[in-house]
């Protein structure tokens, strides 16, 4: 079996003034085609910075993560990367933004182009091509980004907490929506949350991660038994509490 | 999004516009009559005598004032001068200071290096060197397009830069994911971003390049709105003082709104 990223004995410290700060510590798993990991874990324990270092935007102190087989040096257009808020440009058009990805990488063509109307199409956005992102609602900002993220045609998506940012009915609509897109156009993601059930809904396996410095506590595989597998459906199935239950325990949250 | 075009808006907000615009209106109107008082009230006091108008002038003998450097031909002449000094003096200090701004944002070591200099370049009082700007350039316009520009140059590089580093770091983050290098991060993210700062630091600069401008004038006494003033004081002609303060007001007050068109048309986005 081939996978799509491997991440083998990471490591990462940051060093201030303050002192070392231990991050990450020891992390590996692959994630194959087409699967979708979530990545719990308590506030301030790394994860941010595992995503940074599987997008090749810092570098590890140890250790190595590799993308289709090769070692990550640098950032790449295999990996697409979504953050907290969705950052759409309030200068840019909505169009303007989406082909954000193609224009720095100067790969600008006008099959570029013609993709990310496609896409705008498909995802009902079109009509708001020409608007500015403040004409948005924040679900559609949301989409927004996702389709600036998929014009650049990334083999992975990386998701930080893409959705803590939103309030929580518009949360859970736009998750239900991102997943099916990500479903739809067979991107494999990792998304690292603190929210156990949001982790949980989306994912085919849940990675737990310890308190800093972040080492693996658990890999779950999720198998719930609900017809289809959106995120909303997932938090009916009857397994559910037993996953977040374990999990829960697992991430050992005092207050 | 907007239904301002919109013909066939109710008639509670129709009321409700219209209200609006008479408010307008009725401040406006008040703000007119208020001067137009206030000129009276000095007429009226000047020729009962309440105050001296060889010392306090009046509207009148400003108005006569006038018209006759108007007739000399220098009226136009003077005005022009102060205003180009001082266009001159903010344009060239918010391009050079954001240049600066750009260049102390691309390098962190010159930055650090810099802060103590531009720290006590701030608290300086840059008219001090004004007289040093005369000896080095010569009493002349150029000198006090100089004084005008070194006021607002520290400001607008202290304020844009304190601007690009406060742009948001997951921006910068976003366009890194893209692959995005340093200047890119500046052209695509950064400088548009600080748009709105930039533009407020051509504002303050406005009123900040007006002073050094004057103070340039009272300096060099050649030309300009400055030097009619201080002439003025020197050989006790109230009445061109008056006047030169009044001329100086209204284009001060229209190069403000001048800007602050700019500003809308720019900013509109942000
Ligand atoms: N650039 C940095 N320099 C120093 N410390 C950092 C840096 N980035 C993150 N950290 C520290 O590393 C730890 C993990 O951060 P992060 O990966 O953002 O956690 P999470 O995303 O899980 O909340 C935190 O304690 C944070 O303070
Ligand atoms: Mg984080």
């Amino acid at each position: 079996m081939n996978y799509v990223v491997e991440v083998c004995n990471l490591g990462m410290k940051y060093h201030s003034l303050n002192g070392e700060i231990d991050a990450l510590k020891n992390i590996n798993f692959s994630v194959s085609e087409g699967e979708f990991i979530s990545i719990v874990g308590p506030s301030g324990c790394g994860k941010s910075t595992l995503l940074s270092l599987i997008a090749g935007l810092i570098v590890p102190t140890s250790g190595e993560v590799f993308v289709e087989g090769k070692p990550v040096t640098e950032t790449s257009e295999k990996v697409g990367y979504m953050l907290q808020k969705d950052h759409l440009f309030e200068w840019r058009t909505i169009y303007q933004n989406v082909i954000l990805g193609p224009e720095i990488r100067r790969t600008l063509t006008a099959d570029t182009k013609e993709y990310a109307l496609k896409l705008l199409d498909t995802y009902g956005l079109l009509e708001f091509k020409d608007k500015y992102p403040s004409q948005l609602s924040g679900g559609m900002r949301q989409r927004a980004a996702l389709i600036r993220t998929l014009v650049a045609r990334p083999e992975i998506l990386l998701l930080d907490e893409a959705f803590s940012a939103l309030d929580y009915q518009t949360r859970l609509a736009v998750t239900e929506d991102i997943y099916s897109i990500i479903k739809k156009e067979n991107k494999t993601a990792i998304l690292v949350t603190h929210d156990i059930s949001e982790g949980i809904s989306m994912a085919d396996r849940v990675i737990v991660l310890t308190k800093r410095p972040a080492t693996i506590k658990k890999i779950h595989e999720i198998s719930l038994s609900c017809e289809k597998r959106t995120p909303m459906c997932s938090r009916e199935a009857a397994e559910f509490r037993e996953y977040f239950n374990k999990i829960w325990k697992e991430l050992d949250v005092y207050v | 999004m907007s239904n301002k075009n919109s013909p066939n808006i109710s008639p509670q907000h129709a009321e409700y516009l219209r209200k609006v615009k008479r408010r307008k209106r009725t401040i406006l109107v008040t703000q007119i009559t208020l001067l137009a008082l206030f000129f009276a009230l000095w007429e009226i006091a000047a020729r009962i005598g309440v105050v001296d108008p060889f010392i306090s002038s009046q509207p009148s003998r400003i108005i006569d004032t006038i018209s006759n450097l108007y007739s000399d031909g220098n009226l136009f002449n003077h005005i022009a001068i102060t205003c180009v000094e001082t266009i001159l003096g903010f344009v060239l200090g918010t391009l050079i200071g954001i240049l600066v701004a750009i260049i102390l944002w691309c390098s962190e070591f010159l930055e650090k290096v810099m802060e103590p200099y531009l720290v006590v370049l701030n608290s300086l009082p840059k008219i001090a060197l004004g007289p040093i700007f005369i000896v080095w350039i010569g009493a002349g316009s150029l000198a006090i397009v100089v004084i005008a520009m070194t006021i607002s140059v520290v400001v607008t590089i202290l304020e844009v830069l304190n601007g690009f580093l406060g742009v948001d770091n997951d921006k910068i983050k976003l366009v890194k994911t893209f692959g995005a290098n340093r200047i890119q991060i500046l052209t695509k993210v950064v400088l548009p971003a600080s748009l709105p700062i930039m533009v407020n630091a051509l504002k303050v600069s406005v009123g900040l390049s007006w002073v050094g401008v004057v103070v340039g004038e009272f300096l060099v006494s050649k030309a300009g709105l400055g030097y009619l003033i201080v002439y003025g004081g020197q050989v006790f002609q109230l009445d061109l003082v008056m006047a030169s303060v009044i001329i100086l007001s209204v284009a001060a007050f229209l190069m403000y709104k001048m800007v602050a068109l700019i500003e809308k048309l720019v900013v509109k986005r942000n």
